[in-house]
């Protein structure tokens, strides 16, 4: 397990190192560049702009500073907001993010696997349609929707909770959690369902009842095990897919996240920002699914090899 | 877990999260405290550095200027300058330096600050995006072109610690005027070399527990995209007029979101109205909804070296067949007014006497002069949009009413910010839509901008004869022969059409009727020593 987790390891740094160059050379081919505004500035002033940030090196001169700069963790400046760090802002929006992500996956996690695994057992009962049907519609409403619609019927109609914020007001981080985990939830119970009624129709689980164990062991210590498979192999794909794609969730409940910083940078041309945020984004991604095919490997003697 | 124990943990942290029910609007009443929608995160606080809007709207409760804004409009009030003094030519000013003035610090504020951050702005390695703000003092722009190195041969002198003397090259009208934008405003040297150099763009003296300035409020918090709070600076030298605590700023990107968070009594103020929304208040007679004039044109601009669109009979018959009337109506929809002129009419006192005729008939009749009878050989012409759905409905209006009245095809081209500002740079474009907001109240912050050399004019049109006449406007010392001298340049203008007017802004928010001490301006400047939170 150890030598198969440090392989992978050394196999993403390649994967990362391709990730930033390819980066770096693509925002500089955009057209437009950090200092473009409405108000054009005159040339000597955008010579001077881009003298401070370096960018009248060559090109290939500027790729090694920032690349040797990256390796020892300097993401250099934001060329959109003057005096601030890239690594800075990254670092001030990721525990938003995190912790959004962390209640969003838990909310996930427990109301996903809970109406999938009672949807298997009573299939094609009520308790499984009306469950199904919800997750369908979780699947296929956009959080752009779901936000807004939730705000409107707590936070503006019923005045329960607050429309807006992180932190700032009692209960605010309810909605956006709930906003995001029932996307995820959604898939969650589809696949656990599924997973669930493919392990219980197998021998084991039936020699499993035929020993006289209750339904309770049957399915929470057998069956469980491995229906959830697809959920844990889901889940480290949904992990990196929330940190990364929580841009809407965050704009829509004014959430000060990395998420927001991720999708204006590149907007805003910012060159340095739009780097960071996805070498940082990228090695996210490496690293879940690391955790998830571990994971995965741990339940499922099978995919060891 | 079981279904009962989730169901009563969800309900508990639902129960707990919903004890508080005095909206921040009710408490902020209370204690004073504004809570104020501002568009988005500010690229800092740093008033050499920073351009835009939602910057201005914190920097002007954090520092201040020579001058500041009248909340009412027109002539500037005393700021750190307690009075000030033109010499006959017009080019010289003496301001005295208000005696009381104070950094929040406590230190004195003096003639000597002034000169000192000024001379930051002019430091070409500060990279200053507003140092054509300066360029009135004599030796401005020789310094910041490297021709002069010695500051001192700048025409701004601290003659003693509360006298500050300004040469400038010409007379220049609206010099007071100018000095209530941020980027005239000065800094605290001490604070700035104690973060960095004098050039340094990433000094860290603007942060919380840093940040030195001499306005009304001072900084206390800035949580990056969630909010920056200021609070009152007691050593402000009007620190009586001042009746806010404190003042809220969240950068609400999403205007959707803006509006539910004022619906919810999170906002005092926001700080636009969706476009979709605006028609709505206004039939349901919302009193949260305050339109005001505000001094900016919505434009076309039109490629002049484009061979079609140079001919200008081609251009008039372009803005003869738009019906601005309609567009502000069934299409804008939130009190904007039609534009006939370039500069907005009433600008410190300034009507332009310019007319563009909704004639269809006149318009084909110059389309056929020009050669294209019916539009007949006219080739497909492009309107350049950046992509937003208000400029695309304008753009569908346009384009429907050109191809109906003059027979000709328009294509919709709409492109992400950064590549749209890219291509109507380099020319790249026939017809470019585009909006400008004066700085100051004055008309020449509009037809500086078409003179032949500026880098804001993108049109290719230069013409010698307007050059003259905004040049010689500036030297002039007698208000009404200096607008009469515009409003002929302004003429040759809308003759020649380089730019086409469509309407005049307004700005639309949402506010509450607690706010008092909001005076509508055309600047949209307000200032926060004049505002207070009253139960209407």
């Amino acid at each position: 397990m150890l030598l198969i987790f440090l392989k992978r390891v050394l196999a993403a740094i390649p994967v990362l190192i391709i990730v930033a160059s390819l980066t770096f050379f693509l925002v500089r081919l955009a057209p437009g560049g950090p200092f473009d505004s409405d108000r054009a500035v005159s040339d000597e002033v955008l010579i001077n702009l881009q003298e401070a940030y370096n960018l009248n090196a060559p090109l290939s001169e500027q790729y090694f500073d920032y690349m040797s700069g990256v390796i020892v963790g300097d993401f250099g400046p934001s060329f959109r907001y003057p005096g601030r760090g890239v690594s800075e802002m990254i670092f001030t929006g990721l525990p938003v993010t995190l912790e959004l992500a962390l209640y969003s996956i838990l909310i996930a996690v427990l109301v996903g696997i809970f109406s999938g695994v009672l949807a298997a057992l009573k299939r094609n009962t009520m308790l499984d349609f009306i469950p199904m049907a919800i997750a369908m519609i979780g699947i296929c409403v956009p959080t752009f929707l779901m936000g807004p619609l939730l705000v409107l019927i707590f936070g503006i109609n019923l005045e329960v909770l607050p429309v807006s914020g992180w932190g700032n007001l009692p209960g605010d981080k309810l909605l956006p959690s709930i906003t995001l985990g029932f996307a995820y939830a959604a898939y969650i119970a589809r696949l656990s369902r599924g997973g669930m009624l493919e392990i219980l129709g197998q021998d084991f689980i039936r020699t499993a009842r035929a020993k006289g164990l209750s339904e309770r062991v049957v399915v929470t210590k057998h069956a469980m095990q491995g229906g959830l498979i697809p959920v844990v192999s889901f889940l480290g794909p949904a992990v990196a897919g929330l940190l990364a794609g929580s841009f809407v969730v965050e704009t829509i409940f004014q959430i000060p996240g990395l998420g927001r910083f991720y999708v204006e940078a590149a907007f805003n041309r910012d060159y340095t920002m739009i780097l960071g945020t996805t070498i940082f984004f990228s090695s996210m991604i490496v690293f879940f699914n690391l955790l998830s095919d571990m994971a995965v490997m741990f339940l499922n003697p099978r995919a060891r090899d | 877990m079981n279904k009962t124990s989730f169901s009563l943990l969800f309900l508990l942290v639902f129960l707990t999260s919903c004890g508080n029910n005095v909206s921040p609007v009710d408490s902020g009443l209370e204690n004073q405290i504004f809570h104020f929608g501002n568009g988005s995160e500010p690229q800092g606080l740093d008033p050499h550095i920073v351009t835009g809007v939602p910057e201005h709207h914190i920097l002007i409760a954090l520092c201040e200027g020579l001058t500041s804004s009248n909340p009412k409009g027109g002539a500037a009030l005393p700021g750190m300058a307690e009075s000030w003094s033109i010499s006959d030519d017009g080019k010289t000013y003496t301001f005295n330096i208000n005696k009381d003035a104070r950094w929040s610090n406590g230190d004195k504020v003096t003639a000597d600050d002034f000169v000192w951050s000024w001379n930051r702005v002019l430091t070409p390695s500060l990279g200053s995006q507003y140092t054509d703000m300066l360029y009135y003092v004599e030796g401005a722009k020789d310094f910041y072109d490297g021709n002069i190195d010695d500051f001192s041969q700048v025409g701004v002198k601290a003659i003693n610690d509360n006298t500050l003397e300004v040469v400038l090259n010409n007379p220049t009208p609206f010099f007071l005027g100018l000095l209530s934008h941020y980027s005239t405003w000065p800094v605290h040297k001490d604070t700035v070399l104690k973060h960095g150099t004098i050039d340094d763009r990433n000094g860290q003296w603007t942060r919380p527990g840093n940040f030195v300035c001499n306005g009304p409020m001072q900084l206390k918090s800035w949580e990056l995209n969630n909010k920056i709070v200021v609070e009152k600076n007691p050593f402000y030298w009007d620190a009586q007029t001042v009746k806010l605590n404190e003042i809220h700023f969240y950068p609400v990107t999403n205007i959707m979101t803006e509006d539910r968070m004022f619906r919810a009594g999170q906002l005092h103020s926001t700080y636009t109205v969706p476009a979709q929304k605006c028609p709505v208040y206004i039939e349901e007679e919302n009193p949260n909804l305050s339109i005001t004039p505000y001094m900016g044109t919505y434009f076309y601009r039109t490629n002049t070296l484009n061979p079609v669109l140079k001919d200008a009979k081609v251009r008039k018959a372009l803005a003869y067949s738009i019906n601005r009337e309609q567009i502000v109506k069934k299409v804008s929809q939130c009190g904007q007014l039609p534009a006939f002129s370039f500069t907005p009419p009433g600008a410190n006192g300034y009507e332009p006497e310019t007319e563009i005729p909704y004639d269809l008939d006149l318009a084909r009749e110059l389309l056929a002069e020009a050669g294209f009878p019916n539009g007949e050989g006219f080739p497909v012409l492009e309107i350049l949009f950046n992509t937003s759905e208000d400029h695309r409905k304008i753009a569908l209006a346009v384009q429907q009413m050109w191809q109906s009245a003059l027979g000709i095809n328009v294509e919709l081209v709409n492109m992400d910010w950064k590549v749209y500002l890219s291509r109507e740079s380099s020319g790249d474009f026939q017809i470019s839509r585009a909006g400008w907001i004066g700085d100051y109240e004055d008309p020449n912050t509009f037809l500086d901008l078409m003179m032949p050399d500026r880098g804001n004019n993108k049109t290719g049109w230069a013409n010698l004869e307007y050059a003259e006449l905004v040049n010689k406007a500036n030297q002039t010392l007698d208000q009404d022969e200096r607008y009469a001298l515009f409003r002929q340049a302004e003429k040759i203008l809308i003759d020649e059409l380089p730019i086409i007017p469509i309407y005049t802004y307004v700005r639309p928010i949402q506010l509450s009727p607690d706010v008092k001490g909001w005076d509508s301006n055309y600047l949209d400047h307000h200032h926060p020593k004049y505002i207070y939170l009253e139960r209407d």
